[in-house]
């Protein structure tokens, strides 16, 4: 199966990157577990922002630009991952969107991520990613995933951990057509020993 | 195979001098552009339609093309395009007849939807209705020149009750219709559908735009019985600057390309030649790339190109088209020649559609004969 990773990232190496590449390990390890092999193509936008500037001067692709547009439409699913500037998707990840043909992500797997300084601006995914993804109408995963700067490190990176591999999992489940049963287990029968609770915090006095 | 240029009729300030032409200026330089034309042994003269600023394009070609066939003999007059989107068929049918007769048969017409959003409401239309209004603009066109009396109800206007549209065309020839679009396949099966020829602009876009529309077309036409895909007839624009040195013409092109209309400001003409047809060199070199055009849509029967735009001043254009007409033209009049199957038509004018008339031929005059409703209606009636 082809997954193509889209990274608007604009340093080298970039934290949205890196958040895209920790989505794609994801993803490959879970379809790898169901016996999918992925072939896997990561389009940086940085390498093609100028010619994605020209297309929207002369309304068509340059051939490098197209070789990657082509890339994203023809994906059986798709990663797309954009920092968050002024509350929103970047620029550049927008205007890539946007010389893409309408119609020709419909019904596309995608799963979004997003990166930002401040874990405040986390919604913009839901606010500005998800409206743009849904006009595509692209099939975009229940879950998508922000990372800011304080979940690379600290107290809350298994959280980031914890949130990527569940939507890995929905993107993997959408791209092979299995039902994705990833709610949330009945807390009355998997009730947690009050033991472990308190060794989980260090708290336990044996 | 006929050679030729298409204008669009831009008033462009030259980015070299800061001086921009006056409607009056632009206006009369189309004129002594066509008169040029026919002086250098072109074709074809083809003037754009346009409603709006920055553009001096006749609103109503004929206009322009009536003035142009009082001052020549022999060069044929067409437009690209006729906007069949938003003008009323009824006086299309009209105005292009009566241009007919005062130029002795001289006119075609390249049918386009037009590039300027607004004028559909300019026009009383409906922008999303471009592609059927296209559809039933050119069906009652294509009735109002074929039959005398028509009665026709529609969607996009009043209904005709014995209706004729005078005058008739000449010697009850309709004039030959292209149909032209970037991209709509919808226009190339129309064009396949009734037989006409297919123009595709061929300037500011890639090949592949091109290449994908004609062969669609050619597998249309022949689908829809006019005979073999080679035989569909097919025009191509295309976009030149020349000089003797292709450095010189490289040095005196590029600012008005990195100012022009369209496309200034974005790609760099190295990377605009390269990915779209446009040819700024030595007369050798648009000899030698116009005839590469033949690989990509099969033998073809008009090629027009764009010489007066982006602000270029009149005598360089004038120059432009000498060069066309003593150095590339003849070349490549010989050139495409070569190899060209002698089954190969050429594009219809009224004279060979005149004989054909007379000779009783309906070839490439009968709309779609072998339709796929028709085919079931046949096999209804069998059983």
């Amino acid at each position: 199966m082809k997954l193509t990773v889209v990274s608007a990232g604009t340093t080298s190496p970039s934290s949205t990157r890196l958040l895209a590449d920790r989505l794609t390990e994801s993803v490959t390890k879970q379809l790898g577990e169901a016996g999918e092999t992925l072939e896997v193509h990561v389009v940086e936008l940085r390498d093609v922002a100028v010619d994605i500037a020209k297309n929207m001067v002369t309304g068509f692709a340059s051939p490098a630009l197209q070789a990657e547009i082509d890339a994203v439409t023809g994906a059986d699913g798709v990663i797309a991952v954009t920092p968050i500037y002024s509350a929103s998707y970047s620029g550049l990840f927008k205007s890539f969107f946007d010389v893409i043909d309408n119609g020709a992500l419909s019904g596309v797997p995608v799963l979004m991520g997003a990166t930002g300084g401040t874990p405040r601006h986390s919604l913009a995914l839901e606010h500005a990613l998800r409206p743009l993804m849904s006009y595509l109408r692209a099939a975009v995963t229940p879950t998508a995933v922000y990372a800011a700067s304080q979940d690379w490190g600290g107290t809350d990176a298994g959280e980031l951990h914890g949130r990527i591999e569940r939507a890995a999992g929905e993107l993997a489940a959408l791209m092979t057509g299995t039902p994705n049963n990833s709610r949330a287990a009945d807390p009355f029968t998997d009730v947690v020993p009050f033991d472990q609770q308190l060794a989980h915090l260090g708290q336990l006095d044996v | 195979m006929q050679f030729g240029i298409f204008t669009v009729g831009d008033v462009t300030t030259d980015p070299t001098n800061g001086t921009t032409p006056t409607e009056n200026e632009r206006i009369k330089a189309m004129v002594r552009i066509a008169l040029k034309a026919e002086e250098v042994g072109l074709d074809v003269f083809a003037t754009g339609e346009h409603h709006n600023p920055p553009f001096a394009a006749p609103p109503n070609p004929p206009v322009l093309l009536a003035n142009i066939a009082a001052q020549t003999e022999r060069i044929i007059l067409s437009t690209a395009t006729t906007l069949i989107t938003t003008n009323d068929p009824v006086r299309l049918a009209e105005d292009y007849a009566y241009l007919q007769h005062l130029a002795d048969g001289r006119v075609d017409l390249i049918m386009g939807r037009g590039n300027t959003g607004p004028v559909y409401p300019w026009f009383g239309k409906d922008i999303r209705q471009g592609i059927p209004l296209a559809i039933e603009n050119y069906a009652l066109l294509h009735k109002l020149w074929r039959e005398d009396v028509v009665d026709w109800e529609g969607k996009f206007r009043t209904p005709l009750q014995s209706f004729t549209a005078t005058p008739r065309p000449l010697d009850d020839v309709p004039p030959f219709v292209w149909h032209g679009s970037i991209r709509s396949p919808e226009i190339a099966e129309q064009a396949a559908y009734y037989g006409d020829g297919f123009f595709h602009n061929h300037i500011f876009w890639p090949f592949e735009h091109t290449r994908r529309m004609v062969e669609f077309y050619r597998q249309r036409w022949e689908h829809y019985g006019h005979g073999p895909a080679d035989r569909a007839i097919v025009g191509l624009g295309g976009q030149v600057f020349m000089r003797k040195n292709s450095q010189d013409a490289v040095r005196e092109f590029r600012p008005y390309f990195d100012h022009a209309p369209v496309y200034g400001g974005g790609p760099t003409l190295e990377e605009f030649t390269e990915q779209t047809p446009l040819t700024v060199g030595s007369p050798q070199q648009v000899i030698d790339r116009t005839l590469t055009f033949r690989e990509n849509v099969g033998d073809y029967q008009r090629q027009l190109f764009l010489l007066d735009h982006a602000g270029l001043p009149l005598k360089t254009v004038l120059e432009q088209l000498d060069m066309l007409g003593e150095e590339v033209v003849p070349v490549l009049r010989e050139e495409f020649a070569k190899n060209r199957p002698a089954h190969v038509p050429d594009a219809p004018t009224h004279t060979s559609l005149l004989a054909a008339k007379n000779a009783g031929s309906t070839e490439n005059t009968e709309p779609g004969k072998n339709t796929e409703s028709s085919e079931t209606a046949s096999v209804g009636e069998q059983s």
